[in-house]
């Protein structure tokens, strides 16, 4: 009887998997089908189209205004804007242009019983009754399909320049963060960082080569702005100061379009880079600026004998951190010294478990490290409200227990 | 023979990465707020006379542009990766739109004899417009020997032995000195200036000169009749079969029916 049981949840589990999967492809190609732009209205910045344009296509379209688009990220050739809202995608211009929550105006999405619930508007301000559209942004599909979105673009930088430096410590990092705030104030639009072994990897794995000698971590600073010669002048300004602090020993400063590239791709290849490896343990995580690399550290010397390489490197301007690990293949040994060690540190140190990345399946079960139980009933019951029978992506975002209450 | 004086031309062009905007009254592009940058090609030729002098073949560095007053961030860029001084050779907006490969050609010859030059490196060509003159022009007017192309560049004895990048392939020619050298693309990876080199260069000398200085006159020999944007293309359309494809190529007759 027992056995009988088994092999009908085995079977269910089965099904359930392949619905799943199931519906991401149709998702996919359903929102590939989505992919006309509607207007973008000068006056008022604001875009309007479909949720399966390609954020490339956007951000090209736009340029042709005057705009950009709010967000930036390794995958821009790919991704589909809706994609991007229902995830909250954050990206490298977060710390210039904020998030989603804030530039998204409106969306249109489809509800799980059919109606369509329009609340694409392109207005700045609108303080009309609860603001759904906030649900929809980061639910990762698990409340509606998004069909179309209204996106506030920022003016499109005449002057953009690049600094890559080189420096000894984090702390030293953090004390070129604080420059940088006070030098650039509003034109810093991106400040990431790599460690040595992040730079180590994309030389080895793919090539690239760094301008810099070798640093223990290494710091780039973007700026955009609307006219390059002050823009220039405050950079400059900064790094003298960094330089003469001593925070900086070493960098480098890009003002046309290959280097700015060059250097940039140094960043953004961290991520193929690493599959190179062969398996690859990632996490992404929202740590307060002053435990940031202490994580990275322990947790290299956590799994040194069980690992290739354990890399860091990310959006130190927004205190979010993509900490990886990688074998050759995967390791359950590696992986049972990482989770859930990584989690239980980060909830220590009161950050989130998931800065950018979201819950998805994996990280469903750890989303009390980060929220209170209390929060997550609430959360469940919004998606019994929205969606009773549980068909919207079931199975991601919030835990099993959680829909019981 | 003790190191070799070098004047470098670099030209100020839109970025490349830019998108080009034709004028409204189609007589030029775009080039308020535009994002610009050193020719890629002179930017390799900085960058190889910067060589030479860590190999001490050359003793001095001298790089000069043609144009408005945002040339000199061009030459503080050159100096940055290692020139010694620059020269500005000031010509304003409006006669800039006219000046042509000639003009400066006889600037640089003027300076490269003023300077007591040995070697005069351009890059091979300007990406704004693909001229490929101005080192040859330079050549004539000094009847110096020119090796262009260049992709590789080595000294023996009082000689170049210069490669150069040829349709056919690579060919490889002795000059003496003193020459004109242009560079082509895999000459070398410009290096980035770091910044110790970047704070070094703004207190490097940067002499401020205008074409009459240099007995040259800039008056246009040109005008520009019409800039167009190329055709727009065609979208083409998809078609559902073979057999749908064959029709059509045979209908555009470029299939024998």
């Amino acid at each position: 009887m027992t056995v009988v049981v088994a092999v009908v949840i085995a079977a269910v589990v089965v099904v359930a998997a392949l619905v799943v999967i199931v519906t991401h492809l149709v998702w996919y190609s359903y929102t590939s089908s989505f992919k006309f732009l509607i207007q973008v209205t000068k006056l008022s910045c604001a875009l309007v189209c479909q949720s399966g344009c390609v954020l490339e296509t956007l951000d090209s379209h736009v340029q042709d205004h005057g705009l950009t688009m709010p967000l930036d990220l390794g995958a821009k050739g790919s991704c589909h804007i809706g994609g991007n809202v229902a995830t909250n995608a954050g990206g490298i211009r977060l710390l210039r242009y904020g998030s989603l929550h804030g530039s998204v105006l409106g969306l249109e999405a489809v509800l799980p019983d059919g109606e369509v619930m329009d609340c694409l508007t392109p207005l700045r301000k609108d303080n009309t009754g609860y603001d759904l559209k906030q649900l929809f942004i980061g639910s990762e599909g698990t409340l509606g399909i998004i069909t179309k979105v209204s996106i506030l673009c920022p003016q499109k930088p005449n002057a953009v320049c690049v600094a890559l430096l080189g420096c000894e410590t984090f702390q030293k990092v953090l004390d070129i963060f604080v420059s940088c705030k006070s030098y650039l104030g509003e034109i810093m639009s991106a400040f990431e960082f790599l460690d040595s072994e992040s730079m180590e990897l994309v030389k080895e794995n793919l090539s690239l080569s760094s301008p810099l000698q070798q640093y223990p971590f290494y710091v780039l600073v973007e700026c955009s702005g609307s006219n390059g010669d002050h823009d220039e002048q405050k950079l400059t300004n900064m790094l003298q100061a960094v330089m003469d602090s001593g925070a900086a020993l070493d960098g480098t400063v890009a003002t046309d379009s290959t280097k700015i590239n060059n250097i940039w791709a140094l960043r953004e290849s961290c991520a193929a880079a690493l599959l190179k490896d062969g398996y690859n343990y990632k996490y992404d995580v929202s740590l307060p600026l002053q435990h940031f690399y202490s994580l990275a550290e322990e947790m290299r010397e956590r799994v040194k004998d069980h690992a290739i390489r354990t890399v860091a490197y990310g959006h130190v301007g927004d205190g979010n951190l993509h900490l990886n690990v990688t074998t050759a293949k995967y390791c359950p040994a590696t992986m049972a010294l990482i989770e859930p060690f990584i989690y239980d540190w980060v909830a220590q140190h009161r950050g989130s478990i998931s800065a950018e990345h979201g819950l998805g399946l994996k990280k469903r079960q750890f989303i009390y490290h980060s929220k209170t139980p209390a929060a997550v009933a609430l959360m469940a019951s919004i998606k019994q409200a929205i969606d009773p029978r549980g068909i919207m992506n079931p199975y991601k975002v919030l835990p099993q227990a959680a829909k019981k209450e | 023979m003790s190191g070799l004086r070098v004047i470098v031309g670099c030209k100020r062009v839109i970025d490349y990465a830019v998108k080009i905007r034709v004028k409204p009254d189609k007589l030029g592009v775009v080039t308020d707020g535009v994002k610009h940058s050193m020719n890629p090609f002179d930017e390799i030729a900085v960058e190889e006379a910067v060589r030479m002098k860590e190999k001490k073949l050359a003793s001095e560095i001298i790089a000069v542009s043609c144009g408005p007053t945002q040339c000199q961030e061009t030459l503080r860029t050159a100096m940055a990766m290692g020139a010694d001084k620059s020269i500005h050779v000031e010509v304003d907006a409006a006669t800039y739109e006219n000046l042509q490969p000639l003009h400066v050609a006889k600037i640089l010859a003027k300076v490269a004899q003023d300077e007591k030059a040995d070697i005069v490196f351009t890059g091979k060509q300007a990406i704004d417009d693909d001229c490929n003159q101005t080192g040859q022009m330079v050549a004539a007017l000094l009847d110096w020997p020119q090796a262009t192309f260049a992709s590789k560049v080595e000294k023996a004895n009082g000689d170049l032995t210069v490669t150069r990048e040829i349709d056919g392939g690579l060919e490889t020619i002795k000059v003496k000195l003193p020459a004109v050298l242009t560079a082509d693309l895999r000459l070398n990876e410009p290096r980035y200036a770091t910044l110790p080199n970047i704070m070094k260069a703004k207190k490097k000398p940067m002499a401020k000169k205008k074409p009459a200085d240099y007995g040259v006159d800039v008056a246009p020999r040109q005008s520009i009749l019409k800039v167009e944007d190329p055709p727009v293309r065609q979208a083409g359309s998809k078609l559902d079969s073979v057999e749908t494809l064959v029709g059509k190529l045979k209908d555009a007759g470029l299939v024998p029916s």
